[in-house]
């Protein structure tokens, strides 16, 4: 029995893929592998990479935190934010790194320093993603047309 | 009567309006498909945190209430209602209809009310009627993202848990279709369904939707406060966020039936005025005839009038 998995964000639905054979979820507790009739879950997410497995293909997301709904054939994943692994742009992250680097600095009102920390914990992950992604050569991916 | 110039002018002014209002119903049209397509798109993370949400909320159905946002108040002293309204004019009754029905809401509840606006129609006709607004909020694009609409909700959810207001409300027109939109008022703080008493009310009150239930037995990692921790204030968000473009795409549509109207007006009027101004050519050339008629039958009669003297003095010769 395949799992449907989907990922959602608030604005719009990024990914659907009713036949997947394995999800890892990078849980707020460690990372969590599920296959088919996985006991019901509700947990919430950390900083991290989504990775769906179909047969030999694969599709990876940048995900930052969220909640997730884990079924025994489907797979709901909330996240605040999510963008593919594939699609991650080097100059945007250093952009986003520098920028919240600088805003650290100066000491800005509390709250945009949470704010602050968070643009740069995003953009390190997204950097470690894009990083270990090239390492590892070609993959085989499910959505085959890239709209980027 | 107008002249026949007087009338030309007026039909080529009616037909530059209309040009305008085809325009204008062309790009509503387009933004209306755009609007509604955001709108479904932000549904899926809706349906499914609400579910979450009851999921949870139901669990912990005896122990005590798990989140702040989902506690409901024993007295409910002062409301807080956001109006959402457009920018612009020009989408007929639109936004008068969700004005009123704000107000009357309002009215009815009998209680002290802080209103928020969002959208400048709505602002202009709370403080002209001298209603207590207050905060407003302008100039949302017509590509909102979550974050454009971050600090409404960061006062609702801060009037809510200091206690400033007992009841958030939002006021918003619901998209039914593109001739039909629904002004309403939807419960929203705390986040649980609202009952309501007033009949007159009630009727404006959207229903919460029903999310069948069938999975029960979860497991919560970390805990189900944590889950909720993160669930609540997005829902909370979302549902500002969905409100706000079910009333885009109602203004859109709103303002396309509207133009469309105004274009049939203007050709009806188009249609008049021509035959109006043939008439006053008409009734000019006729004029002209006349006058033509009458100066060569007056230069006649002097001709024979002369012919007859003339005859009269060389008979009297």
């Amino acid at each position: 029995m395949p799992i449907h998995v989907e990922l959602v964000t608030q604005e719009r639905k990024v990914f659907d893929e009713p036949e997947a054979d394995m999800v890892l979820i990078p849980a707020v507790e460690g990372e969590m592998g599920v296959l088919p009739h996985h006991a019901p879950v509700l947990t919430t997410l950390g900083f991290g990479e989504l990775v769906v497995r179909k047969g030999d293909r694969e599709e990876r997301f940048a995900i930052y935190g969220g909640v997730v709904d884990v079924r025994p054939d489907k797979v709901v994943v909330l996240a605040d934010l999510a963008e593919s692994s594939f699609a991650i742009d080097l100059e945007r992250i250093d952009a986003a790194r520098e920028s919240a680097r600088r805003m650290l600095e100066q000491g800005v009102p509390e709250t945009e320093n949470r704010e602050a920390a968070l643009a740069l914990r995003r953009a390190e992950l997204g950097l470690r993603i894009h990083r270990r992604l090239q390492n590892r050569g070609p993959v085989m991916r499910i959505i085959e047309d890239e709209e980027a | 009567m107008a002249t026949a110039r007087e009338i030309q002018k007026r039909i080529r002014s009616v037909k530059n309006i209309a040009q305008i209002t085809r325009a204008l119903e062309a790009v509503s049209a387009s933004r209306v498909r755009r609007a509604q397509a955001r709108v479904l798109a932000s549904r899926a993370f809706a349906e499914k945190a609400w579910e979450i949400l009851l999921n949870v909320q139901s669990a912990g159905k005896s122990g005590p209430v798990l989140h702040p946002l989902l506690e409901e108040r024993a007295e409910v002293r002062n409301l807080m209602v956001v109006l959402i309204t457009s920018d612009r004019g020009l989408a007929g009754a639109f936004n008068t209809n969700i004005i009123r029905v704000a107000s009357r809401f309002a009215d009815r509840m009998g209680k002290p009310v802080q209103f928020v606006t969002i959208g400048r129609k709505g602002r202009d006709s709370l403080v002209r009627a001298g209603r207590n607004v207050v905060a407003e909020f302008t100039g949302i694009p017509s590509e909102p993202s979550i974050s454009d609409i971050a600090p409404a909700t960061r006062l609702a959810i801060d009037s809510f848990l200091s206690g400033e207001v007992d009841d958030v409300f939002i006021a918003y027109t619901d998209f039914v279709n593109t001739l039909t939109q629904r002004p309403v008022v939807l419960g929203w703080l705390p986040l649980i369904p609202h009952t309501i008493d007033d009949q007159v009310v009630s009727e404006y009150v959207k229903d919460v939707p029903v999310v069948s239930n069938t999975v029960a037995i979860y497991e919560y990692e970390p805990s189900p406060e944590a889950i909720l921790q993160e669930i609540v204030p997005r829902f909370t968000e979302l549902q500002l966020y969905q409100a706000l473009l079910e009333s885009q795409a109602s203004e859109h549509s709103a303002r396309m039936v509207a133009m469309r109207n105004a274009s049939e007006n203007a050709s009806q009027l188009v249609g008049d005025l021509t035959l109006e101004y043939n008439k006053a050519r008409q009734a000019a050339i006729t004029a002209e005839i006349l006058d033509i008629v009458g100066g060569t039958e007056a230069l006649q009669s002097s001709v024979d009038k002369a012919a007859d003297i003339i005859e009269q003095a060389m008979l009297a010769r």
